[in-house]
Order: structure tokens, then C-alpha cells, then sequence
């Protein structure tokens, strides 16, 4: 089929399910099949919709097909010297960029190159009806309308299927440098913040088993001298990011529950933080607990955080942060906006929507 | 309603609000009003029923809840300086000034943070984050005025945007009134919130949503170092692309501006920035970051210049050098004003790829009409800001003018670009949204709105236009001598 009668096709397949009120499951290229809560439902197969449609480098704009792997387009960036400043998780599959867009998750480079939301310029989107709407283009500035791309951002498909994403791109660093430097957390913490408030060309900063990882990005001579100014070795040349980004470090390899919790990138040591790696130089920690969901969630809060149940659940626990009352009812309005039946990807995030 | 019935509903609506808010802050009176008739797009005036200048959040509920409860609209208001009338009074709504919330709440160095009240000035957080070597890096060009307050609601960007983002970009949160009242946190303190983003969604809303109250912004550490270029060119077209060759190079620059031959000698003539008045176009290219990265950008940044086809390429000696290169820009809109009665400012954004065939058409237009136009571009992210020149006092020119800034946005929309790249829609260009969104999405837009404000009180008429007014057209001239603040830097 030619990519116009797919698009088409998963719209005739939208209205159709909306008519019988029959929930879809919103499937990519299935590698982040275990982020949220399951949804038992009939697949909407958007990895066939794929191809890059757009990409002039001197634009630092490219736009592609939903189901377009991340490894494509990664390449053809490479090519040209760019990236995808977000550095996507693909995990052990191969990921689109439409999952990539719509889980709104972020690699190590985060803090510093964005995350999906900073970097969506526009969308093509299939929403609850079975219609194909454009939101936002191909420009960097446009502040025509609301911003209905960035919101689909990590709304993991429940407010519409991502037919096509416009993406701004970023020149990629010259030269790239690790540094590995034995620390304690606290130690690490403190000095992750002090880089962080220098203008460093940081654009990684990670602390595990006493050892704080950076990585410097940027062009020969500013890398070479802060190198020089912080110290360390150089770790194991560069992997140890790949696998931090793709969870693929041995942290990553328990079966128990995976908490992530987002906040201030300064908080020391929470008690609920019993085997910790610290990323995003402080704002993101990836947490094993004795405690309870409550717990973690009551002290995350507490700080202006949020804790998402990352990865092996109980089933029944929640997996998103709770939203309060008034977050949740604009929460229902948005998704009776986008999707009145209620079929795209139900529960997945909340059980409201 | 009649004037007597309004007085009536001013006086009682007075009383209800002045029983929750200290007195003096409630104003009522005509001279009282007539200050807030407008907001920095000075052609369209509206007495408001009210104003309401709140000292706490606290009064900013009360307020909200009583409008919501009467039925009343609110149009919310910071420093007043925007272009597209965002924050222009309803005749019979309140207007509320977030002036008075005006205080830093707190710095946290470690944290690279601010929380700010929605009043304070966009240049008063980086002052008072510079002790810590941090700064905020969205910089309108009204920034020594214009609120944080204002920045949310107008997603506004300033010259530095293609490195450093636009405001949605450099914030963590806001604390929201909603107009029932509630008091709602959006993003967090961390790099993101939780559930939908909607604090990307509130960015750039206008008003139309909620009212802000807080705002955690993020800082940056200060660069070490900025450079700027400044080169010249004897075709527009040839300055166009040498802008496509710089990012083809890898370089990432914090400004990229051009100028074309009429707006670069009206800034000379008025601020002596000592640019090359023969030249068709100039750019100026400012790099920052780190001492030797700025070095080693520079000279790369020179080289591609000069391949490029640049006639001069000068950077700046010093400090001082590379101010009075900025000045010549940051004045170009006064310096237009200057050598025309009146000029229509336009705010289209384009693909930078269709620069070049954009600037040529744009020059057609103006022969076609014999109306001259003066270029003003953020090249470096395709913000183009045409003044198109006119004497409203001949007949039939500002018709005329109205004309080349229609054909000039339809192009923009048909080279894959939008009408507002900054200023917002405001009240200004309500109409050209006809132009750029179909009827299924501008109905989106207000199923969204009725989420948020199902009685439509926020901001009413603004922004998004509603199905049966697409049917009318219009466009806005700004009157030169009616711009306020002229003092302000536009740009």
C-alpha cells in the first residue's frame, strides 16, 4: 500500500472502532510495550506508516512517519553530522519515532538538548474520531493556535495516534569525551550541581557504584580544557551511554519494581532512594525500594517530584503519579476532546482516561 | 447595555470585588480606566468594565471565582507590551493586572531555578540571578518591561531562540489560577510533570486558559564568552543562503539576524552602528560558550561568510564594538518609524530554505505596489519581520499596504510556514488564522478552550478566531507614531 491509502486505512480502522466503541491498542515498533498499564485490545498497527518525508539539514528540521525506526533516522542524521538531541531510549527493540514522541521519554543528553516536547515542531494526528489534523509545521517559532504538537508529547497515544512528526534537529558535537571519577552519591551530587551551574559543555552526568560518569560534548579545545580542569579517567570509551540510555547497564537487569523519579536535580538522598542511579545530573533517579507506592510517592511530592512505577509493577498499583483533582478533571476533558469514545489506548496512563 | 445599566453593573460588580480585594486596587473611575485601554498594539483601544490590580494569590481566586459566578470575562494582563493586542480590555469584562504580584519568590543556584511571580520583569530575573553566574535566557526584545507573566502566555523568544528555545523551552512549572478559581500546579520541579504536558499547552495560550501565578523558570550559566560578525552583501538572496551555510557548517549560532539595504540604513541614520550603507543585506552572527569554542566559531563562522559571497565580514574588536553592532538591529523598528508616516509590521515565519525565494517575492510585491519595504529577519530561525512603508494620509495606500502584508503571510502559510512566529494572534491576527488552519482544527482549538474555560470568560475574541468570522479579513496597520513605549527596543 502506498503511505497515503495507510494513513487512510488506519483512519477507516479508528472510525470504525469508534463506532462500535471498541478500544485500540496503539502499537509502533512494540519496544515499550511494558511502559504503562496493559491495554487488552485490538492492535492499531502504526510501524508500516514509515519513511522520512522531509529533511533538509541546513532546515535542522526532518519530518517522518510515525513508525519510522529511530536507527533510521538517526543514521540519516548522522550522515549530515546532526542528531536527535533527546537521545530516545530504544531498548532491546527497534523503536519509532512515533513511540519515541508519544512515551516523551528522554536519554542522558536530556537536561541539556530537550526532551521530545522541546523538540516537536508540528504533528500529523489521527485523532479519536478518525480524522487527520496538522498541528504546528516545519518552523522553529510559531505561536499560531495552541500548542497541540508538544501536548502529545508523552501522552502515550491516548489522545490521538501520531501519523507524522515534524522534529527539530541539532548539530552533533564535534568530539565527545567520558570521564569517570570514584565519588560517593553525595560527593558526585555536589559536584554534578557545581558543573552544572558553570558553563561547562557538559551533556551527560550519571552516578552509580561510586562512580560519577560525565561526558563533555562540544567542539576540540572547550572539551580538552574542561577535561583537564575536572579530572577522572576516561571509563570504558562511550558505551557505558548507549547502555545507560537503552537500560542495557546491569543496574537495569532486576526483576524487581523500577521506580523513576523526577525532581529538583539538588534534593540529597531521599529515604525511599535505597539502590540509586542518579542521571540527568540530579533531576532523574532510577530507585529500587522496600517502600510502598504511597511512601515514595508521599516524599516525592513533598519536594515538587513525581514518581512514575517504571518498570515491573505489581499490575494493580498505578504507574503514573496521581494528578489531584484539578489536574485530572482537565485531564478527562482533553481525552473527551480528542477521543470521545474513549478507545485510544484506555488506561494506559490513568485509569480516567 | 446602556451606559447607565453599565454604570450600575460597574459600581455593583465594584462593591462585590471590593469587598475581597483592598479597596484602592479595584479601579473604577474613567481616568482610572483609561491607562489600560490598550496594550503595546496601540490602534485598538477598549475601555474595560474594571480593573482589578491583585496584591496576592489569594485575591487573584476571589476574583476569578466571582467572575466566574456573574458571568464576567477576565483578560489578563502583565507589562501591557505586547503587539497583537493579546491583553486589549472587553468593554465588559475585567481587566487584571498582575502587576503588583511582583516578587522574586526565590533563587535556587543548585537548582538552576527561579520562582517568580508572573509580574516580574523578564530582565529583572537575570539580574537577579547573575551573582550566581546564571542567567534566563529568553529574550524579547521588551525584556527591560515586559513581565514573565506576559512571556507565558505569549510564548515569547527574543534573538536568541534557535540556540536556546523559545520561552516553553526554558520553563519547569507554573502554579494556575483556573476561572473557577482553583489553584492547579503544571509541570514540576524536575524536568517534567506528570500525565499530559500541559504546561507546554498553557505556553503561548494568550490568556485563553488560566491565570499564572508563579513561574519556575530554568537558568542557564552565563556564557564565558559571546562573538558577533558582521557581513555584508551585495544581493539579498546571496545573504540569504550564506544563513543555510552557516548551519550546513555545524554551528549552532546564539543570534542570527538580517537586515536588508532600507531597514540597515534607517538604523544607521538613526543609531550609528557603523554598518556598510552600500550593502544590499548584512547579517550579524553572534556565537557564545566557552572562550576557545567562541574562538574557534568565529573564525569558521568568517571563513563560511566569505565563501559564501560576503562583500565585508568585521567582527566586533570589544565589548563596546559588538554592542553598537546589536544597536543598529535592536533599533531597526524605530528607525523605520522614522523615515515613514506609518509601517505595517508583519511577524510571518518561513522554512529557511524558501528565505531567498520569500526576500525576491517580497521585493516583486513592493515594486508591484510601489510601496517600499524594510526587512527584519531572525534568519537564523526564518521569523520574518517585513515593515511595509505607507502614508495613511494618501487615499487608497494603507488599503494597499494591507494587500502586500495579506499576499506577503499567504506566502509564509504556502512555503510551509505561520503567521505568527512571535507576537502572538492576539486580536491582530485573528483573521489570518482563517488563512493557516482548517475548520476541524480551529474547532479543536476550541473544544480545547472549553476544557479549561467552559463559559469562554478568558480572554474572550482573541486568538482563535471562531468558524463564522473566518468568513471576514482584515489585518492590522500600526500607526508609526502610535507605538507605545518607543523607548523599548523591538525586534
Amino acid at each position: 500500500m502506498v503511505e497515503q491509502d495507510i494513513a487512510q486505512a488506519l483512519a477507516e480502522q479508528v472510525r470504525d472502532a469508534a463506532g462500535r466503541r471498541r478500544p485500540l491498542r496503539l502499537v509502533g515498533l512494540d519496544s515499550k510495550d511494558f511502559y504503562g498499564h496493559a491495554v487488552e485490545a485490538e492492535p492499531l498497527q502504526l510501524g508500516g506508516h514509515s519513511g522520512i518525508t522531509g529533511y533538509e539539514p541546513t532546515e535542522l528540521v526532518m519530518t517522518a512517519r510515525a513508525g519510522t525506526p529511530i536507527a533510521q533516522i538517526e543514521a540519516a542524521l548522522a550522515a549530515n553530522g546532526q542528531m536527535l538531541a533527546f537521545e530516545p531510549p530504544v531498548f532491546t527493540g527497534t523503536a519509532s519515532l512515533g513511540g519515541a514522541v508519544a512515551s516523551g521519554l528522554g536519554g542522558p543528553r536530556r537536561p541539556w538538548g530537550g526532551a521530545p516536547r522541546d523538540l516537536v515542531l508540528g504533528i500529523t494526528l489521527l485523532d479519536g474520531r478518525g480524522r487527520i489534523l496538522r498541528f504546528g509545521g516545519e518552523v522553529m517559532k510559531n505561536v499560531a493556535g495552541y500548542d497541540l504538537s508538544r501536548l502529545m508529547a508523552g501522552a502515550l497515544g491516548t489522545l490521538g495516534a501520531l501519523l507524522e512528526v515534524s522534529i527539530k534537529v541539532l548539530p552533533a558535537p564535534t568530539i565527545e569525551r567520558s570521564l569517570v571519577l570514584n565519588l560517593s552519591r553525595d560527593r558526585a551530587l555536589q559536584l554534578m550541581r557545581e558543573l552544572a551551574r558553570q558553563p561547562a559543555p557538559l551533556s551527560a552526568a550519571c552516578h552509580l557504584d561510586d562512580s560519577l560518569h560525565l561526558r563533555l560534548s562540544g567542539n576540540a579545545a572547550s572539551v580538552a580544557a574542561w577535561e583537564k580542569q575536572i579530572g577522572g579517567d576516561a571509563g570504558d570509551g562511550g558505551d557505558f551511554w548507549l547502555r545507560l540510555r537503552n537500560h542495557g547497564l546491569a543496574f537495569f537487569e532486576s526483576g524487581r519494581p523500577l521506580w523513576r523519579l523526577s525532581v529538583p536535580p539538588a534534593t540529597p538522598r531521599l529515604d525511599c532512594e535505597q539502590q540509586v542511579l542518579t542521571d540527568w545530573a540530579g533531576s532523574q533517579r532510577w530507585v529500587y525500594s522496600s517502600c510502598g507506592a504511597m511512601e515514595i510517592r508521599d516524599e516525592v511530592a513533598k519536594i515538587g517530584g513525581h514518581a512514575i512505577l517504571f518498570r515491573h509493577g505489581d499490575g494493580k498499583t498505578p504507574v503514573f503519579h496521581p494528578l489531584g483533582s484539578v489536574r485530572e478533571r482537565l485531564h478527562r476533558g482533553l481525552k473527551q476532546t480528542f477521543d470521545p469514545q474513549g478507545i485510544l489506548n484506555p488506561g494506559r496512563q490513568y485509569a480516567s482516561i | 447595555m446602556n451606559e447607565i445599566e453599565r454604570t450600575r453593573q460597574r459600581e455593583t460588580l465594584a462593591g462585590r470585588l471590593r469587598a475581597v480585594i483592598d479597596g484602592p486596587h479595584v479601579l473604577s473611575l474613567p481616568e482610572e480606566l483609561k491607562p489600560y485601554e490598550c496594550d503595546g498594539l496601540a490602534a485598538y483601544r477598549v475601555i474595560p468594565l474594571l480593573v482589578v490590580l491583585p496584591g496576592s494569590v489569594e485575591e487573584v481566586r476571589a476574583t476569578l471565582r466571582i467572575c466566574h459566578a456573574e458571568g464576567i470575562a477576565v483578560v489578563a494582563r502583565g507589562a501591557g507590551t505586547g503587539l497583537s493586542g493579546g491583553a486589549l480590555p472587553h468593554e465588559d469584562g475585567i481587566l487584571l493586572s498582575l502587576a503588583r504580584l511582583n516578587r522574586i519568590v526565590s533563587i535556587e543556584p543548585d537548582n538552576c531555578c527561579a520562582r517568580v511571580q508572573p509580574g516580574v520583569r523578564n530582565l529583572a530575573i537575570s539580574e537577579a540571578a547573575k551573582p550566581h553566574g546564571l542567567y534566563y535566557a529568553p529574550d524579547p526584545s521588551s525584556q527591560i518591561a515586559c513581565s514573565i507573566g506576559g512571556n507565558v502566555a505569549e510564548n515569547a523568544g527574543g534573538v536568541h531562540c534557535l540556540k536556546y528555545g523559545l520561552t516553553v523551552n526554558n520553563l519547569l512549572g507554573v502554579e494556575m489560577i483556573t476561572i473557577e478559581g482553583e489553584r492547579v500546579t503544571l509541570g514540576g520541579g524536575g524536568l517534567d510533570g506528570p500525565g499530559y504536558d500541559l504546561l507546554a499547552l498553557i505556553t503561548g495560550s494568550e490568556g485563553m486558559l488560566g491565570v499564572v501565578v508563579e513561574v519556575m523558570v530554568k537558568l542557564l550559566p552565563i556564557p564565558q564568552r559571546a562573538q558577533v560578525a558582521l557581513a555584508a552583501f551585495d544581493e539579498v538572496e546571496t545573504a540569504g543562503r550564506a544563513v543555510a551555510d552557516i548551519i550546513a557548517a555545524g554551528i549552532l549560532p546564539a543570534g542570527l539576524e538580517m537586515m536588508d539595504n532600507p531597514s540597515l540604513r534607517a538604523a544607521e541614520d538613526f543609531v550609528h552602528a557603523g554598518y556598510p550603507t552600500d550593502a544590499a543585506a548584512i547579517l550579524l552572527c553572534e556565537v557564545d560558550g566557552g572562550s576557545e569554542e567562541v574562538s574557534e566559531d568565529i573564525a569558521k563562522v568568517r571563513q563560511r561568510l566569505l565563501d559564501s559571497g560576503a562583500t565585508e565580514v568585521r567582527t566586533a574588536e570589544d565589548d563596546t564594538e559588538r554592542a553598537r553592532f546589536w544597536a543598529g538591529r535592536k533599533a531597526a523598528f524605530p528607525a523605520v518609524g522614522r523615515i515613514s508616516p506609518d509601517y505595517y509590521c508583519m511577524d510571518g515565519t518561513i522554512p529557511r530554505k524558501h528565505l531567498p525565494q520569500v526576500l525576491s517575492e517580497i521585493a516583486r510585491y513592493s515594486d508591484e505596489s510601489g510601496l517600499r519595504v524594510a526587512n527584519v529577519f531572525h534568519a537564523g530561525d526564518g521569523n520574518l519581520h517585513p515593515l511595509i512603508l505607507y502614508d495613511a494620509n494618501n487615499p487608497g495606500e494603507l488599503e494597499l499596504a494591507e494587500e502586500v502584508g495579506g499576499r506577503i503571510l499567504e506566502l509564509c502559510v504556502e512555503v510551509g510556514g505561520t503567521i505568527t512566529g512571535e507576537h502572538g494572534v492576539g486580536l491582530e491576527k485573528i483573521n489570518q488564522m482563517c488563512a493557516q488552519f482548517p475548520p476541524e482544527e480551529l474547532q479543536m482549538f476550541h473544544d480545547v478552550k472549553a476544557v479549561f474555560d467552559r463559559k469562554g470568560l478568558l480572554n474572550p475574541g482573541k486568538a482563535i478566531p471562531t468558524l463564522n468570522r473566518c468568513a471576514e479579513f482584515g489585518a492590522m496597520h500600526i500607526k508609526a507614531g502610535d507605538l507605545r513605549f518607543p523607548h523599548l527596543e523591538r525586534f
